[in-house]
């Protein structure tokens, strides 16, 4: 039995699609009923379900209540801060506040020819054809991805033609301020043959925020393109964040995704890559640093359809505190996929002994002659290293940061966007003690 | 400047020092040698401050001071130096980064002004070139993928940027082709003056026949049985350290059995 919301809940939620963008248009109507009923059906999963028998979403499931806002807010002077903290040269940038769109704050003016970038509320509104099939499209393997279907209240759509080359970064940021509220927002990138973008999805939540945010991000690449997805979850203490990114790769794309998270008080991310043509390489980085009762769980999937791909998985966390971490990733080398070149490494760093990591790296093979490889490790700073540089006159406060550092520092650095590498780099150091002193040599 | 008396030392209850005596005067050069499992790197680190070791008897006065109760790091301020028989890897912080930091917290210490960026470059790239070591591995991890070579190459470039009182080497020349072993030499010879001491802890006597030591001594079993001078240690090159340990045996014996005879004293 799943965990069902209360039957009053569900008839007022059910209403709720009526109220959202693109209510006016038959199929996208249609399409949120039908992903409720879904939602419905199945509930919240619960921790008897394999895929999620470590994270508990009890905090979700006994909110007041799972509707968006419907109505764009007032942008707060702290969303405005938020905003004005990002340097206004050198990105294309999007706000949303509460999960809406805020062109105001946003300057997605001088777009290079080929790229278009539009509010999914406005689309879906117009009833434009161009996001209709991925909106539609089902991600089934979680029961929230139905729910963001159903609720979605906007959103950015990118459509980058064949052999566009965005240079600059396209810095999508969200944020969350205020009460309490429920965010749904939605990302759908479509990349041409040969087009190249580097997309940055960044959660902010103030302080106060309670947010319980669903996101799902939908990336297409064509032949040979190349897209880099960044995201960073900053969200706040008390919040609850859960997100859905799927990818789908034709043949000689390139695909990287890395995914940090430093705040929340529950978040979970699923990435899904498909191979689905030869020749492509796809890289999933990440990085927790974790701290309190924070709870991260990542669960990641590659499916080698296709033969000669490459795939590439690199996650390491930083545990202190009650804290609990998650790490599940699964390569799945399908019938056929010859040639596969498969590696997945998970490392962690136990800084408290009431922190806990459940880490899975997992392979499924029906092909021949593949190379894959898989390893976790979990661990504690080492004593030689701490020594090491002690005995060069750090004390110890000082040489226990830096090493954290180190170790963290060894995903930020594959960031190639120099404004959000540095911004990295100094959130990781300004959770460690004395990382101040550390941040001041760099 | 150094005073070990009667220094006992065990790991997990196994005793592997057991009753060092040495003395060390600022402007000296000692060199350590003995065979494998002897005590010589559980004395060097034990020296620096690792905590692995738990002493269980005998004192270490540094310049007039307890050195057991203090930290690594006060130690390190103070100006003890290790260079490590097998230095550490530390992924993701750059050499430049460690040294500055490890450099400024010790001219912190002693109340002077900490080095910028540009002062400390200057420093550090003359250093680099005597020590033979590329511009280059100053932005590298520390000792992140360097060879054996690179690795002692990095220590003795610490050595010279900090500029310690007491300098202790452990196997420093271990592993080492001539070439780099004639530079290593050259970067110790370097550093010696009337106000510092050195200790080099040696398993060869080859590294002697470039830095020439005033003082040679043989551990073994966890205590020293000879100490010499720099002929002592041709000597063990020519004879082995079988010829010590007779030479060490018999004086056991001698021991043990004016022991027995305590004992069986009324």
């Amino acid at each position: 039995m799943h965990a069902q919301p209360q039957s009053w809940q569900n008839i007022a939620l059910s209403l709720v699609p009526y109220e959202l963008a693109g209510n006016s248009t038959p199929w996208v109507l249609a399409t949120r009923k039908a992903a409720f009923k879904r939602f419905e059906s199945h509930g919240f999963p619960t921790r008897r379900e394999e895929e999620w028998k470590y994270t508990d979403v009890s905090l979700i499931s006994k909110r007041g209540t799972l509707a968006p806002d419907n109505i764009p807010p007032e942008a707060s002077s702290e969303a405005k801060l938020l905003a004005w903290t990002l340097p206004s040269e050198g990105m294309h940038l999007m706000v949303f506040v509460n999960g809406h769109f805020d062109s105001g704050l946003s300057n997605i003016d001088d777009l290079p020819a080929g790229v278009q970038i539009s509010s999914l509320a406005d689309m879906l509104d117009e009833g434009a054809e161009l996001p209709k099939d991925l909106f539609k499209q089902q991600h089934e393997h979680t029961v929230f991805s139905a729910l963001n279907n159903a609720f979605v209240t906007d959103g950015a759509v990118l459509n980058i033609t064949p052999n566009t080359v965005v240079n600059k970064p396209i810095y999508i940021l969200l944020i969350a301020s205020g009460h309490g509220t429920a965010i749904y927002p939605r990302m759908i990138i479509m990349a041409g043959a040969g087009a190249r973008a580097t997309i940055i999805e960044h959660y902010m939540g103030t302080l106060d925020a309670h947010n319980f945010t669903n996101a799902t991000t939908q990336i297409n690449l064509g032949d040979g393109a190349t897209i880099e997805h960044c995201k960073l979850t900053q969200e706040g203490p008390a919040a609850a964040h859960i997100a859905g990114i799927h990818v789908q790769q034709a043949e000689g794309s390139h695909f990287t995704s890395k995914s940090f998270v430093f705040g929340g008080r529950l978040v979970r991310n699923d990435i899904t890559v498909s191979l689905n043509e030869p020749n492509c390489t796809c890289t999933l980085d990440g990085l927790y640093l974790l701290n309190d009762k924070q709870h991260v769980d990542h669960h990641t999937r590659i499916d080698h359809i296709a033969a000669s791909c490459t795939s590439r998985e690199y996650y390491r966390g930083v545990l202190d505190g009650e804290s609990r971490g998650v790490f599940n990733g699964k390569v799945i080398v399908h019938h056929g996929a010859n040639n596969t070149d498969a590696n997945q490494t998970n490392h962690n760093l136990l800084l408290s002994r009431q922190a806990e990591i459940d880490t899975k790296p997992q392979l499924e093979i029906f092909a021949d002659d593949v190379k894959c490889t898989h390893g976790a490790t979990v661990g504690q700073l080492s004593d030689e290293s701490l020594f090491y540089l002690r005995s060069r006159g750090l004390d110890e406060v000082v040489a226990r940061s830096m090493l954290i550092y180190g170790f963290a520092n060894d995903i930020i650095r594959g960031v190639n966007v120099p404004y959000l590498r540095t911004r990295l780099e100094h959130l990781l150091l300004d959770r460690l003690p004395q990382g101040e002193m550390v941040k001041e040599l760099l | 400047m150094l005073s070990i008396k009667n220094l006992h030392a065990s790991i997990d209850g196994k005793e592997i020092l057991r009753g060092i005596d040495l003395e060390v005067k600022a402007g000296e050069v000692h060199a350590i040698m003995g065979p494998n499992a002897s005590g010589k790197t559980t004395l060097a680190q034990l020296l620096a401050g690792r905590a692995l070791y738990a002493v269980t008897a005998g004192s270490v006065q540094y310049l007039g001071r307890d050195l057991l109760s203090m930290t690594p790091e006060q130690r390190a301020c103070e100006g003890v130096f290790l260079a490590f028989q097998y230095p550490v890897e530390i992924p993701g912080i750059s050499n430049a980064l460690f040294l500055k930091t490890a450099l400024n917290a010790i001219r912190k210490y002693h109340l002077l002004p900490e080095l910028d960026a540009m002062d400390f470059l200057s420093l550090v790239r003359e250093r680099m070139k005597r020590v033979g070591m590329d511009d280059a591995m100053l932005l590298r991890a520390v000792n992140e993928g360097f060879s054996g070579g690179e690795k002692k190459r990095n220590e003795i470039l610490q050595l010279s940027v900090l500029q310690p009182k007491l300098a202790i080497l452990d196997e420093t020349d271990s592993g080492l082709d001539i070439d780099a072993l004639k530079l290593i030499a050259d970067g110790i010879n370097d550093m010696r003056d009337h106000e510092r001491a050195i200790i080099l802890v040696t398993h060869y006597q080859r590294l002697l026949d470039y830095v020439v030591p005033d003082m040679v001594h043989v551990l073994s079993q966890g205590r020293i049985v000879k100490s010499g001078g720099a002929d002592l240690a041709k000597n063990l090159e020519q004879h082995g350290y079988s010829w010590v340990n007779t030479d060490a045996i018999a004086n056991q014996a001698i021991q043990n059995s004016q022991i027995t005879q305590a004992n069986q004293a009324p």
